[in-house]
């Protein structure tokens, strides 16, 4: 990777680079209601009434705990899965109604970065194979190209020299790297719209920061926007510019990431904040919420 | 006497032939009773692995290669079979990473209960079902969880419920060790919180020793009484746990740290620490932290530094042992 | 026999040595992945043995006109006969040489065997893909049929079919056995294709463009092929054994020369009682010689879907 050997991240807002033309991500009072299948005939509201725009070029964050239906409103987002109630629009393509074929194209500009590296790729295929195959799909190369096109990829990725990533499988790799691939893999058909569901959260933190600053760089370099879905506010704190925060599948609380962090209104945001761990708080005894209880 | 008691732990492992990776190397460790240590490190590191080592559950391909490990004085190290599974009760356990893979998923939670304690019953126990009922409540009741969980299969159970019924198994036992590995992961920040403060109130109040493996050093400072860093299979640092965040450390320790930061503050600066930990399956000459770290110099790629003393505990770095020695000279001449 | 699981593997301390590019193939060609799954087979010892018992039998099949010292039909011994110095196994009722008849009959246990096992798994992975990738009232019917399948006991079926089918011949047989013997690769196949349907390297393939075929066929299904290779392996001792027990029953045809057709005639003419007891173990012994190779190379098959396991 780059020389500097603390890959240092600050808090700063990017300017998206002029003449960008990413369409802007717009969802209006989506909401999603499972039917629980079972002896009570039960639903679940997973998603309720949510609205947020993804700006072009700006990086969002959705933070919440398990169960706030962030996974849930990604999925919808990415047409996995369709709302019961509400519009997800993409420029001017409604997500929410896409059949296969309009699927396809959908993925041409909004793609995924999942949360567990090892999960998301493959087995059998190498690190080569799995970043080809978006160029081969989307943007109709032949092998040969595609393979010149993945080699540059895994070097944008940090995974220099290409040659020796190239034929890995994925238990070769650590998990950095694997993520790393999986990022590689997301930008290969050049998309305007990334949907990160917590890309960090099963790395180690000392692989977090390497990983942040990869997807803040190429944020600022392609103008692409960015969905930043996490548990974790420090890294939502670092990377975005504006977050919404979900309880319950509800926004309790949005605004400019700076500010909502120093002035949180809602007591599910400061619960969030005292949940991240701290070594350097007042006395070293770690943060409020376990100071409190012991 | 301290309750445990390790030296010079050595683990090996041979996934095919003629590699061999020493992923735990000399290893001297002490655990008195009632403490509660963290161990720390990157994946790979090997803590995992001595965490296994010193609860003797160890499987090929790796193992102890050399070493002695005394429970109570006595050494389990040489221990088999029924002798060793003696030990269990009321002496050491394990809590396993993650909740799902520990519990059987086709079975109820009362009969995972049931099965500890009836394998490890004594004359004058009530293994009941009865029996088994009322101590399951009252250990889920321990972990906070309500004694409704006792008829629920594992896939019913959220993560960190999941989590904590492990928890409560562990303690079936009454076992004055308990070793977490890595029990936080995969569990969300609020739910983590929730589970490591179960786990120090529990420690508190019952008093066991117990030792935190997790490579999340800001999660482990903020439970733990002492803390132990490693890297490359070797234990680089060994400090009480309210120093930590303060004055110099091994750079390995300081570039962890440097992974954490206040997302309140009005500057936030996040560290990582690039590279890869290094190949254990070679021979490493001199410091394995060498690559990577700021402050190496040539006698760093001579020998492996040896822990020496560094503030209230030590450090293995030559540059740091330098510094403190300078600190001390510095101070006793005033 | 590994199910593949979501759980990540424990890290490698470090990165791993470097594999030889060719076995890292971005697309393997049929030829390339025959190659490397022989590879993989053979670094297994108890395959390794299996494989080496299924060759030897292979050759004496292949080879059996040069191999065998008398045409298996001509009946020009003395019948009745116990082992002796021309007839090295005895000569049967109809003055046959069983020792020919037995490296002749290799032939068609081989036959049925592959035949039918890859016949049965062909027809449980498509019905299995089917079902396991695509819930919905395609998937029920497909699981009802299999299960009403699984149900129905196998060698009555096997009987009454034989039985009441004109034509007697081997491929009969091998359609029957084959017929019989789909339900449990493919109930295995269907359960093991919708969990890996779920898997995240699946949607992710959706997401780079792949289209159902490809994403059935390269993605999902090269994940199956320990399961696969198992199922077919089964299937093929299964079908070893059910041609045995058909022509033994008098229920193929009496004329061909095969292991089971031996034990048949060994029936009719009370061959224990007249003290040709080589009549009866030889091709019971063949039987359970090429089961167990085909069973043995099964305990290898664990690292065909799992590359992990191959660098041994």
């Amino acid at each position: 990777m780059s020389s500097d050997l603390s890959p240092d991240l600050d808090g700063r807002a990017v300017s998206v680079p002029p003449g960008s033309s990413v369409p802007a991500l717009t969802v209006t009072g989506v909401s999603k209601v499972y039917r629980v299948r079972g002896r009570e005939r039960k639903t679940v509201t997973a998603v309720d009434d949510v609205s947020f725009t993804v700006a072009p070029g700006a990086a969002v964050g959705l933070v919440g705990a398990s169960g706030s239906g962030k996974s849930t409103l990604a999925k919808m987002i990415t047409g996995s899965e369709r709302p019961t109630a509400g519009s997800i629009t993409f420029g001017d393509v409604a997500v929410g109604r896409l059949r296969t074929g309009g699927l396809r194209k959908l993925h041409h500009q909004v793609q995924m970065v999942f949360q567990d590296p090892y999960g998301a790729l493959n087995p059998l295929h190498t690190a080569e194979y799995t970043v080809m195959r978006p160029c081969q799909n989307f943007l109709g190369m032949s092998a040969g190209q595609a393979r010149q096109r993945a080699a540059e990829l895994l070097e944008t990725v940090g995974l220099t020299p290409p040659s020796q990533f190239a034929a890995k499988l994925p238990h070769q790799l650590s998990g950095g790297q694997r993520q790393r691939v999986v990022i590689a893999r997301a930008l290969a058909c050049d998309p305007g719209l990334i949907v990160a569901d917590e890309p960090i959260s099963m790395l180690d933190v000392s692989l977090r920061a390497g990983v942040l600053k990869l997807l803040a760089e190429l944020r600022r370099e392609r103008g692409l926007s960015l969905l930043y879905i996490t548990h974790d506010l420090l890294s939502a704190r670092v990377i975005t510019d504006e977050i919404i925060v979900l309880n319950f599948g509800r926004v309790v609380e949005r605004g400019p990431t700076k500010q909502v962090l120093q002035h949180p209104r809602d007591s599910y945001t400061t619960q969030l904040l005292d949940a991240v761990p701290n070594p350097f708080a007042a006395d070293g005894a770690g943060s409020p919420a376990v100071r409190s209880r012991t | 006497m301290a309750l445990l008691e390790a030296h010079d732990v050595n683990v090996a492992y041979e996934p095919s032939r003629g590699q061999r990776i020493w992923s735990v190397r000399d290893v001297d460790l002490t655990l008195e009773q009632g403490e509660f240590v963290g161990l720390v490190g990157e994946s790979g590191c090997g803590k995992t692995t001595l965490g296994y080592a010193l609860t003797r559950m160890l499987r090929p391909p790796a193992r102890l290669e050399s070493g002695v490990i005394c429970f109570d004085g006595v050494d389990i190290g040489s221990m088999h079979g029924e002798e060793l599974r003696r030990q269990r009760r009321n002496g050491f356990a394990l809590v396993l990473q993650s909740g799902m893979n520990a519990l059987n998923p086709v079975r109820t939670i009362a009969h995972h209960f049931g099965d500890i304690m009836k394998a490890h019953a004594r004359p004058g126990d009530d293994v009941t079902a009865t029996g088994i009922r009322r101590r399951g409540a009252e250990l889920l009741d321990s972990v906070r969880l309500d004694s409704g969980v006792l008829g629920r299969f594992p896939h019913e159970l959220s993560g960190g419920m999941r989590q904590r019924v492990s928890i409560a198994l562990a303690l079936a036992l009454e076992p004055r060790m308990i070793v977490f590995d890595e029990p936080t992961t995969a569990l969300d920040v609020i739910v983590q919180q929730a589970v490591m403060a179960t786990i120090k109130d529990l420690q508190r109040e019952r008093g066991f020793s117990a030792i935190l493996i997790s490579h999340d050093l800001g999660m482990v400072l903020e439970v733990t009484d002492r803390v132990m860093v490693m890297y490359a299979g070797r234990i680089v640092e060994d400090q009480p746990a309210r120093d930590l965040a303060h004055g110099l450390h091994h750079p390995y320790t300081e570039a962890l740290l440097n992974c954490y930061a206040d997302p309140r503050a009005d500057v936030v600066r996040l560290g990582g620490i690039p590279g890869t930990p290094p190949d254990l399956s070679l021979p490493q000459a001199g410091c394995s932290f060498t690559p990577r770290c700021p402050l190496a110099e040539d006698i760093c790629r001579a020998a492996d530094p040896p822990l020496s003393p560094l503030g209230l505990g030590r450090a293995a770095c030559y540059v740091r042992a330098r510094a403190g020695h300078v600190e001390m000279e510095a101070s006793s001449v005033q | 026999m590994t199910i593949i699981t979501a759980v990540p593997p424990p890290e490698a301390p470090g990165t791993a040595a470097q594999i030889p590019i060719g076995a890292g193939g971005a697309i393997p060609g049929p030829l390339r992945f025959l190659g490397r799954a022989l590879r993989t087979l053979w670094s297994n010892g108890k395959a390794r043995t299996g494989l080496i018992i299924l060759g030897l039998i292979i050759f004496v099949a292949v080879f059996a006109p040069l191999l065998a010292p008398h045409s298996p039909t001509a009946t020009t011994f003395t019948p009745y006969r116990g082992p002796n110095a021309v007839n090295w196994f005895g000569t049967t009722g109809n003055g046959q040489d069983v020792f020919s008849q037995i490296i002749y009959g290799a032939r068609v246990s081989l036959l049925v065997g592959l035949v039918a096992g890859g016949l049965a798994t062909l027809v449980a992975v498509t019905l299995g893909l089917i079902a396991g990738y695509r819930p919905g009232p395609i998937d029920e019917v497909l699981g009802f049929v299999t299960n009403l399948a699984l149900v129905i006991p196998a060698l009555p079926l096997m009987i009454i079919l034989a039985a009441y089918l004109q034509g007697r011949s081997v491929w009969t047989i091998v359609l029957v056995v084959a017929f019989t013997s789909w339900a449990t690769g493919a109930r295995v196949i269907r359960s093991q294709a919708s969990t890996l349907r779920t898997r995240e390297f699946v949607t992710s393939a959706a997401f780079s463009g792949e289209r159902l075929f490809r994403v059935v066929f390269r993605e999902i299904l090269p994940n199956m092929t320990s399961l696969v290779a198992a199922s077919f392996f089964a299937a093929a001792t299964a079908a070893v054994l059910a041609e045995a027990s058909l022509e033994f029953l008098g229920l193929g045809n009496p004329a061909t020369v095969s292991w089971g057709t031996i034990l048949y005639h060994a029936e009719q003419q009370n061959a224990l009682l007249t003290g040709q007891w080589v009549m009866v173990f030889a091709p019971g012994l063949a039987i359970v010689l090429l089961m167990v190779s085909f069973t043995l190379i099964n305990f290898g098959v664990d690292a065909l879907s799992n590359p992990r396991l191959r660098e041994k």
